[in-house]
């Protein structure tokens, strides 16, 4: 090997990362692991057992028999016209990638401190194949969803998806970038104490309840119009929504609310990169 | 002018001012209203205010603020294309500092300059996932390791190859023996391409054959590919036959920094500069019995040497020996020897006096190297105890001859027997 010429450095260890240098030049160096990750995580999920990814299935169907059953038939709440179990499961399936997305991001530095305590690569990698290995889950479930669809089209239900349908991408889009922020956030914060992780188990389950995914918007408006904004300003609002309605023909859409969930989570995922870029430097020996 | 480029430029690693602090105890309710007061000091731009460099390190004893200095004040470098084997008594940083360089974690102060690209075997097997095949793990591995995909595919045939598991690389690795998981490991490692390698004692592992196998890859990294190694091991045979320079670290600074044969000798330095464990005086045994001296002439020995000791014990009433043993127990707490120090001559005088002393010698020490403590047995009519840890010596590994690498200890039994024997 010859000696290398030039006498400058190819890296600097120091104590603080620069505020603003997110290395994404590094994780891009290094997408095979990315890849090889989620690789794993899918692998390693349906190993051994018999019907392999068909379990994807069942926690989105149960939940949604059982959200018929109580928030539907029980309690008797407005699905916007739509049948029961359609509605609920476009939130369920919706609801479930965000909040996959989130819970397992927040504890990444925890879940991982074995390996990140042993050698050095983008921490950056490690949430970012959570969000891709959700995604097949996730696409998984929407497979279980269009199946639905087609069902009640073919029965004649008076519904039907529209050109806003081509929102879809941007909506996932949207999703992974809440639901990693919001994670990386939390992860940051919890390495040191972890209060904080006690919040987010419950929370998530909390915000689903402040999200429109068992009632619509429109509901909540009319019966609650003092807390409503509440519900309206949940940047995960505007995109059920949004979903609802490139779907299934129903739900109010706004370009304003799409906008506003663009803007809060483009500051989110920012301000949740920063963090955990400041954190993972030592981290290790605080965790 | 040139020459000095010339020299600047083959520096692979050059740490300036590098130190590490770690918080003692536990991180709770307790370290927060700390932890206020340090992000205060930063947002006035400050320095911490807990650190106050300069301040003489209280490892063995407890310091007032809770903070400990694994690193201090390190600076070295390291030329490119050498080997470099980091010694030091555990604690002394090594650990912390292949953590810094490999990224692991960063340090507190100071910073340290790569060039080319680092690649760190802190320990084998990282990440690997017991559920996938050997031939999945292999990637996954490589990756983590920041192998490309092409890279580690044109290399796949020599790792199976040095690991020897050709016939179970497509079974999960659960399945695998621990042997053949950690062979599989450390040759996706000793295949990384990196300029600069960072290995952490993981040859501790497999083995012997493989042992050999391990250390003579990493040789050939250093001598023939002309790659930069950075190697901390405990074993001072293993540094010597692969290293051509050496660091000794101690409580967290680099006591010396030269070459391999020097650096062995200034550990070997430290090793005996340790007074209060070959030699105890006015230890309390209990209210009434004091030993007043107990000292071994040695800190460390080679194998089949011998070792001299003084024993005097003291009492305030009279105190008749009924039994008195040294013990000697190895790094396991496992016992290696019982030396009975009973006679008539010792029962004798404390039936007279409160006071007893005697000096002794331990003939030709047949113990496998390695560190041992002395520990002593009193049985009398004012104590009935075993006390260990009194003292503690080491164990030291002889040179082969002919330039062959000692056995691991984990296959050597607990004896070293004298032998000789000739070839015909």
């Amino acid at each position: 090997m010859k000696p290398l010429s030039d006498s400058t450095w190819d890296m600097e260890i120091t104590p603080h990362n620069k505020m603003l240098d997110l290395k994404l030049k590094e994780v891009w160096q290094y997408r095979d692991l990315l890849w090889l990750l989620v690789k794993r995580d899918f692998v390693s999920f349906y190993k051994q057992t018999i019907l392999g990814p068909l379990w994807f299935f069942i926690q989105p169907i149960f939940t949604t028999i059982i959200f018929t059953f109580i928030f539907g038939s029980l309690a008797g709440m407005s699905t916007d016209g739509l049948p029961q179990p359609l509605f609920y499961m476009a939130g369920i399936t919706c609801w479930n990638y965000f909040a996959d997305c989130l819970n397992k991001t927040s504890t990444v530095f925890k879940d991982n401190a074995g390996i990140f305590g042993k050698v050095y690569f983008p921490r950056l990698i490690m949430p970012l194949s959570i969000v891709a290995s959700n995604l097949i889950r996730f696409a998984v479930q929407m497979l279980l969803f269009l199946l639905m669809i087609v069902y009640y089209l073919a029965v004649g239900k008076d519904f039907g998806p529209n050109w806003y349908i081509l929102l879809f991408p941007f909506l996932v889009v949207l999703m992974a970038c809440l639901g990693l922020g919001l994670g990386l956030m939390i992860s940051a914060m919890t390495t040191k104490y972890r209060d904080l992780a006690f919040l987010v188990t419950f929370g998530v389950q909390l915000l689903m309840y402040a999200t429109t995914v068992i009632y619509p918007l429109s509901t909540a408006m009319q019966k609650f119009p003092a807390y409503a904004w509440i519900i309206e300003y949940n940047p995960m609002t505007p995109v059920m929504e949004t979903f609802r309605y490139g779907f299934l023909g129903k739900g109010s859409f706004s370009w304003e609310g799409l906008g506003w969930c663009t803007g809060i989570t483009m500051v989110i995922s920012l301000l949740g990169m920063i963090l955990f870029n400041k954190v993972e430097k030592t981290f290790v020996d605080t965790v | 002018m040139t020459d000095g480029n010339e020299l600047m430029s083959r520096i692979a690693i050059k740490a300036e001012g590098l130190s590490k602090v770690y918080q003692l105890g536990e991180i709770g309710t307790g370290t927060i209203s700390r932890d206020l007061e340090r992000w205060w000091a930063r947002l006035r731009g400050r320095d911490d205010p807990f650190l106050r460099i300069g301040e003489p390190d209280k490892r063995f004893s407890k310091g007032n603020n809770g903070l400990i200095w694994s690193l201090k004040e390190l600076n070295f470098e390291v030329e490119q294309g050498d080997a470099v084997g980091i010694i030091g008594r555990n604690g002394a940083g090594k650990s912390t500092l292949l953590k810094i360089l490999s990224r692991v974690t960063s340090p507190t102060t100071g910073s340290a300059k790569v060039k080319g690209r680092i690649a760190s075997l802190l320990e084998v097997g990282t990440g690997f996932h017991p559920e996938l095949t050997g031939r999945e793990n292999v990637f996954l591995n490589g990756a983590i390791m920041g192998m490309r995909h092409a890279e580690i595919k044109r290399k796949f045939d020599q790792i199976v190859d040095f690991a020897g598991v050709e016939r179970y690389i497509d079974t999960p690795v659960k399945r695998y023996s621990s042997g053949m998981y950690v062979r599989l490991a450390f040759a996706v490692a000793a295949h990384l391409d990196s300029e600069i390698l960072i290995v952490d004692e993981v040859l501790a592992v497999g083995d012997a054959e493989f042992q050999k196998k391990c250390l003579g890859k990493m040789g050939e990294v250093s001598t023939r590919e002309g790659r930069t190694v950075l190697f901390v091991s405990h074993n001072m045979e293993s540094i010597r036959s692969l290293c051509n320079q050496g660091m000794v670290l101690n409580n967290g600074q680099v006591l010396f920094n030269g070459s391999a044969d020097e650096a062995i000798r200034a550990y070997a330095g430290i090793a005996a500069d340790d007074l209060q464990l070959i030699r105890l005086e006015n230890h309390q045994l209990s209210a009434e019995v004091c030993l007043v001296n107990f000292e071994i002439d040695q800190a460390s020995l080679y194998s089949h040497q011998d070792l001299d000791f003084k024993l005097s014990l003291e009492s305030t009433l009279k105190n008749n020996i009924q039994s008195l043993a040294l013990f000697i127990y190895d790094a396991f707490e496992q016992k290696a020897a019982f030396i009975d120090l009973r006679c008539n001559d010792l029962f004798n005088r404390t039936a007279l006096t409160n006071t007893v002393a005697l000096n002794g010698c331990l003939k030709n020490i047949p113990l496998i190297p390695g560190k041992y403590k002395i520990g002593l047995h009193v049985q009398s009519n004012l104590l009935y105890k075993d006390f260990f840890n009194l003292l503690q010596f080491e164990v030291l590994q002889k040179e082969m001859t002919d330039g062959l690498l000692p056995y691991p200890l984990q296959v050597r039994g607990n004896t070293e027997m004298e032998y000789s024997f000739t070839i015909r």
